[in-house]
């Protein structure tokens, strides 16, 4: 059964289309990852599913319950969690406190989310950064911390954006190795976008595809990456894509 | 950490001897006085931090609660002779009320823009309090027998309402509310993003600074017997003053408005009495001055305030010390 | 101010004191000195913008980089320096009320029956042209087209080559020396005391969001705006609320269309 249900959904930034009538459904359990070549509008997806953006046009089902129009912190509560692709760390607090405020949004007592925090902290391997302030934290530890403030919130529904960009080898394993975590221990469903294909095609079960704000192709990694519209998009047409952008 | 009601032991001790010292000092009402504009300005300093240093709302009108509580106080009492103590209850509600007004109109503003909105909501409601003269007495204020003729009864209450505000921001910044505060001053995008509704706790955190605002206004009128628009609404003597107060002893931290306080009242009046009548008379000129170039010189270099960068001041001085040893 | 405002992107908090500073200035040229402030204005100018350009370096610009709990801590700094500078004159001038006697001061032309009092029609016609100037260095020059792109977009400002840095310092320099321009023009009409500073401030931060942050043109809307509000308000309201008209007003923009009149101009 399908935990989100986007139906024709449209954004329009002024004149430019960011996204165009795109359709899709994410099933409970499965990672489905989002691809597309820069400025295809995957980031302006998650900002519409958790209202970042006011959407143009169409539908966002979350477990049948229609979230259009809710606002960002509502539908957070809801049970979608996500992460930003230029992480926003609460920089003056520890880490440890920073996945506090996320915990709080199911606990209401400070010992409650203590606890809550200390448990995402060792599964996002942060434990020893713990009292660190988040300001200070190198790149892998902040996509980790981003993470696991989502994680927190004790979401049924997790939206990545870009946590393997800029990790070297060791932490990008790392990085795969906690997001599988996610889905098969903690059960969560998982929508990833990233931009390093082999990341993308190990871990998702399915693969959705859109060029230009629009839906190009879906299917499991193999049929996707066989796909000449996808092969198109990233390497024959890149540079037309690039043009379209700046005309 | 989470016991009841959240003071460490040295705080205790501070308590204690906060609570000792009108007696030591019994001779000399002025100091007594003194004391308690430091505890007023606590408690005002408290207010605009838990906002401002917690929440990033950086309020440049606090006058305006100070000025409704005192107000909430005093018109009861010039209209109907209700007397003005009523104004501890009804200046802290009177000051949440108008607070809820003003959130809709400058919450919608961001960053400098919040600074400038409440700054003119400040400066409007002294005008309209100073003009309608039906209701305020305008210019000529409104006059009230103190009740007591000790400064002693006044210096208790004070620190009773200084030690409630005290308490109640360590309280809230321990829970779900501090942490939802904090959330929205250092990234209120991801804070929605986490499942705080920024709206609702901002406006929650002005509401209770707001109410701790009124209820030192109320006191005010108590303790002084006096107020006129000029006075309770002043941007420069209420509002900045407020505001400096935080910035000295330092923002976002707990006792740094308490610090604060101190050094704003006592630096000021060093200088305001010439150093108790030992200097020269010129320096009882100055007193503003030095402390504008205090606030200059505490942004410049201890952007964290007297209580946040206290550890760089105590490395700076213990270098100077070993120095001067070696 | 609205230039200061719009590159800087801070709240100038220390704009009437700099106005005060630099009346007491042209005051003291005129009574030890004897001096006209119509010709003290090219003494004025250059002090104050010396002044200013040393706030600007060694006060303001510093905190750029600064981490701090609070991003208005520049607006923060600008009260100290504005409590500073008033005190600085309450010690050196006394809190005293002063004022600049001069042959013009009460005189007025007539035009048909509606008399111009001479030292505010001079003020009026020397800011006018003092717009212009400014409009026209802002648009024709290479320094001028560096701050307004400063003002836009510091980063992308910063790629083009330009040293954002300098051109900040300049720019709150020249601020404040228009600022010193309006201060000698102003006094032959005004009376003089340290205090008098945050009035003007007030009303420069009407005029400067009323017209959009940034925007000459708009600037020159915003003040004759604020003037007619003002003389209405008074008129109509009571004469206590004339300040009060202004704020509301200033609010209501603030608050409902924060680009202010700039979207009818283009500069």
């Amino acid at each position: 059964m399908s935990i989100l249900k986007i139906t024709n959904l449209t954004k329009n930034f002024g004149g430019l289309t960011a996204v165009n009538n795109v359709n899709l459904e994410v099933k409970e359990g499965e990672i489905l990852g989002l691809i597309g070549p820069n400025g295809s509008g995957k980031t302006t997806l998650f900002n519409l599913i958790n209202s970042y953006y006011p959407v143009s046009a169409g539908t966002i089902e979350f477990n049948k319950l229609d979230i259009t129009g809710k606002t960002t912190n509502q539908i957070a509560r809801l049970g979608i969690g996500r992460t930003f692709q230029v992480v926003k760390p609460l920089k003056r607090l520890s880490v440890i406190d920073n996945i506090m405020a996320g915990a709080f949004a199911r606990e209401n007592t400070f010992a409650g989310a203590r606890k809550v925090a200390t448990e995402v902290l060792e599964f996002c391997y942060l434990d020893d950064v713990a009292e660190m302030k988040a300001g200070s934290l190198p790149i892998a530890g902040r996509k980790r911390l981003e993470i696991a403030k989502a994680l927190a919130t004790r979401p049924s529904l997790l939206l990545l954006d870009e946590t393997a960009a800029g990790l070297n080898p060791t932490e990008l394993l790392q990085a795969i190795e906690i997001i599988k975590k996610i889905r098969g221990d903690l059960g969560i469903t998982i929508v990833i976008v990233e931009h390093i294909m082999r990341v993308i095609m190990t871990i998702s079960d399915r693969i959705h595809a859109i060029a230009q704000g629009a839906t190009i192709a879906e299917g499991t990694p193999s049929e996707v990456s066989r796909n000449p519209a996808v092969i198109e998009a990233y390497l024959g047409s890149d540079f037309k894509v690039g043009d379209h952008i700046h005309a | 950490m989470n016991n009841f009601p959240y003071l460490e032991k040295r705080e205790w001790i501070i308590l204690a001897v906060a609570a000792l010292v009108p007696w030591l000092f019994s001779f000399s009402p002025y100091f007594q006085g003194l004391l308690i504009l430091v505890l007023l300005w606590v408690v005002l300093g408290n207010s605009w931090n838990l906002l401002a240093g917690y929440t990033g709302q950086v309020s440049f009108g606090h006058a305006a609660f100070f000025g409704i509580g005192a107000y909430a106080a005093a018109i009861p009492y010039h209209h109907f002779k209700i007397s003005p103590w009523w104004g501890l209850v009804t200046g802290g509600l009177a000051a949440v009320i108008l607070g809820y007004l003003l959130g809709k109109l400058v919450f919608r503003l961001r960053g400098p823009y919040f600074a400038l909105g409440t700054l003119a909501s400040g400066e409007i409601l002294r005008l309209v309090f100073g003009e309608e003269e039906w209701l305020t007495n305008g210019h000529n204020g409104i006059f009230y027998m103190t009740t007591f003729i000790s400064k002693i009864p006044y210096y208790y209450l004070i620190l009773l309402i200084a030690v409630g505000s005290l308490v109640a921001v360590k309280a809230i910044m321990n829970s779900k509310l501090g942490f939802y505060f904090l959330s929205i001053r250092e990234d209120q995008e991801a804070a929605e993003a986490l499942g705080i509704d920024t709206v609702k706790y901002k406006n929650i955190s002005l509401a209770i600074s707001a109410f701790f605002a009124g209820i030192s206004g109320a006191f005010y009128m108590i303790y002084m017997g006096f107020v006129d628009p000029e006075v309770v609404f002043a941007l420069h003597s209420i509002s900045i003053i407020t505001i400096l107060v935080g910035i000295i002893g330092g923002v976002g931290t707990i006792w740094g408005p308490a610090v604060g306080a101190l050094i704003m009242v006592f630096v000021q009046e060093l200088f305001r009495s010439s150093f108790f009548g030992l200097g020269p008379q010129w320096i009882s000129q100055m007193h503003s001055l030095v402390f504008g170039a205090l606030v200059v010189v505490v942004i410049l270099y201890l952007a964290g305030g007297v209580v946040g960068d206290w550890d760089i001041i105590r490395k700076k001085f213990a270098g100077k010390v070993l120095k001067a040893r070696g | 101010m609205t230039l200061i405002m719009g590159v800087l992107n801070i709240i100038n908090l220390a704009h009437g004191q700099i106005l005060m500073l630099s009346m007491y200035i042209t005051w003291t040229l005129w009574k030890f000195f004897g001096i006209d402030p119509y010709i003290a204005i090219f003494i004025t100018i250059p002090i104050v913008f010396i002044i200013a350009e040393g706030i600007s370096k060694y006060l303001l610009h510093p905190l750029l980089g600064k981490d701090s709990i609070l991003p208005e801590n520049q607006v923060l700094m600008t009260v100290g320096i504005g409590m500073v500078l008033v005190e600085l004159a309450r010690v050196v001038y006394s809190s005293d009320y002063q004022s600049v006697q001069t042959t013009y001061t009460n005189k007025s032309w007539y035009l048909g029956t509606i008399s111009f009092n001479a030292p505010l029609t001079i003020a009026f016609v020397i800011s006018i042209i003092m717009t212009i100037g400014l409009f026209i260095f802002l648009t024709r020059t290479d320094l001028g087209r560096s701050v307004r792109a400063t003002a836009q977009d510091k980063s992308a400002a910063a790629l083009m080559g330009i040293s954002t840095g300098k051109i900040t310092i300049l720019t709150y320099g020249l601020g404040s020396a228009l600022d010193a321009a309006a201060g000698s023009l102003l006094l032959p009409v005004y009376y003089l005391y340290p205090d008098v500073g945050p009035l003007f401030t007030v009303k420069a931060f009407v005029i400067t969001i009323l017209g959009g942050l940034g925007s000459t043109v708009g600037a020159i809307l915003g003040g004759l705006i604020l003037g007619l509000a003002e003389t209405f308000g008074a008129t109509y309201i009571s004469m206590g609320y004339r300040d009060a008209v202004g704020l509301v007003i200033f609010l209501l923009v603030l608050v409902f269309f924060p680009s202010g009149l700039k979207r009818f101009t283009r500069v």
